[in-house]
């Protein structure tokens, strides 16, 4: 079975999966997102203490999930690249980071509109906003780094290096809220006790996830996939392919 | 059901500002990473295709 790995972790074979998975986790994260706002928006329960406004949280919470997950895993791929020596490793961070970078924005703009009516304050310098705020310029640093040395193989070390470093304030973000004083509330949602809300409310926020998560996968492969033929245009099975689809 | 009508769905209980702000501007994020991603893609193969096309030129 580890042959199968391996197999897949050299870009040319990865293209054409990667181009075969993209409709169904569009379709999926379609799917998920519909069902997961009709229950947020017409199933949920109003929220006794926060009327309406807390309906911020169906998208407010799976943009912030996603914004750490996946600087995680792009933090991985590039430990993976630096050890391996592998191309497509750092091929999928830089195809990652665009879109944790968006997620991390959407998480910051929605919890701004959540907390001007629920704490009157569009923003404070707190460690959960302070510290998510660090990890939009994290994202935008590794990008920025990576696109400012030509050299491609030392763009990817010195970013990748970037990244890994950066990879502390991922578990400084989640934990937060413990650590510090904040007005931020604690999670909601953890493996160690049932979550502090509706069902319904839950499950609408899991479906979203869900969403975010499938939508992320697919955005990122069609990204990999551009960013391989870029790389690797001057290779033979890049003309190979392109001689046959013509 | 939460909503007695169109309105008060679109109303969001006085909050309508910020809930649709946020939705909207998530939608709006999204739409632009796509469309700038197609972009990316089109531009892609029309380079690759001139580069095809002066490459066998080269060549004869």
């Amino acid at each position: 079975m580890a042959l199968n790995v391996w197999k897949y972790a050299s870009p040319q074979t990865f293209y054409p999966l990667a181009g075969r998975l993209v409709p169904w986790f569009f379709t999926l994260a379609a799917v998920l997102a519909v069902v997961g706002l009709y229950i947020g928006f017409f199933v949920a329960p109003t929220d006794f203490q926060q009327g309406e406004s807390y309906r911020i949280i169906f998208i407010h919470v799976p943009a912030a999930w996603m914004s750490m997950f996946l600087y995680i895993v792009m933090a991985f791929w590039c430990a993976v690249g630096m050890v391996f020596n592998t191309r497509l490793s750092f091929m999928m961070a830089l195809a990652i980071a665009p879109t944790g970078a968006m997620f991390t924005f959407v998480a910051l703009w929605t919890g701004s509109l959540w907390g001007k009516p629920t704490w009157g304050t569009w923003w404070v310098w707190d460690a959960r906003l302070t510290s998510e705020l660090i990890l939009l310029f994290l994202y935008i640093g590794f990008m920025s780094l990576h696109a400012a040395i030509d050299d491609v193989r030392r763009a990817d070390r010195a970013a990748g290096l970037l990244a890994l470093v950066g990879a502390i304030n991922v578990p400084i973000i989640y934990f937060s809220v413990k650590w510090w004083n904040t007005l931020h509330q604690g999670a909601s949602v953890s493996l160690s006790r049932s979550p502090s809300m509706a069902s319904t409310m839950l499950t609408a926020m899991l479906l979203m996830s869900l969403a975010a998560w499938m939508y992320a996968i697919a955005v990122s492969f069609v990204r990999v996939r551009a960013i391989i033929l870029e790389r690797e245009s001057e290779s033979d099975w890049v003309h190979e392919l392109r001689s046959a689809a013509a | 059901m939460n909503w007695g009508s169109a309105q008060a769905f679109f109303a969001m209980g006085g909050y309508a500002l910020y809930v649709w702000g946020a939705y909207g501007v998530a939608a709006a994020c999204i739409l632009l990473e796509l469309w700038v991603l197609h972009r990316r893609h089109r531009t892609l193969k029309r380079d690759l295709s001139r580069r095809d096309a002066d490459g066998s030129s080269g060549q004869t």
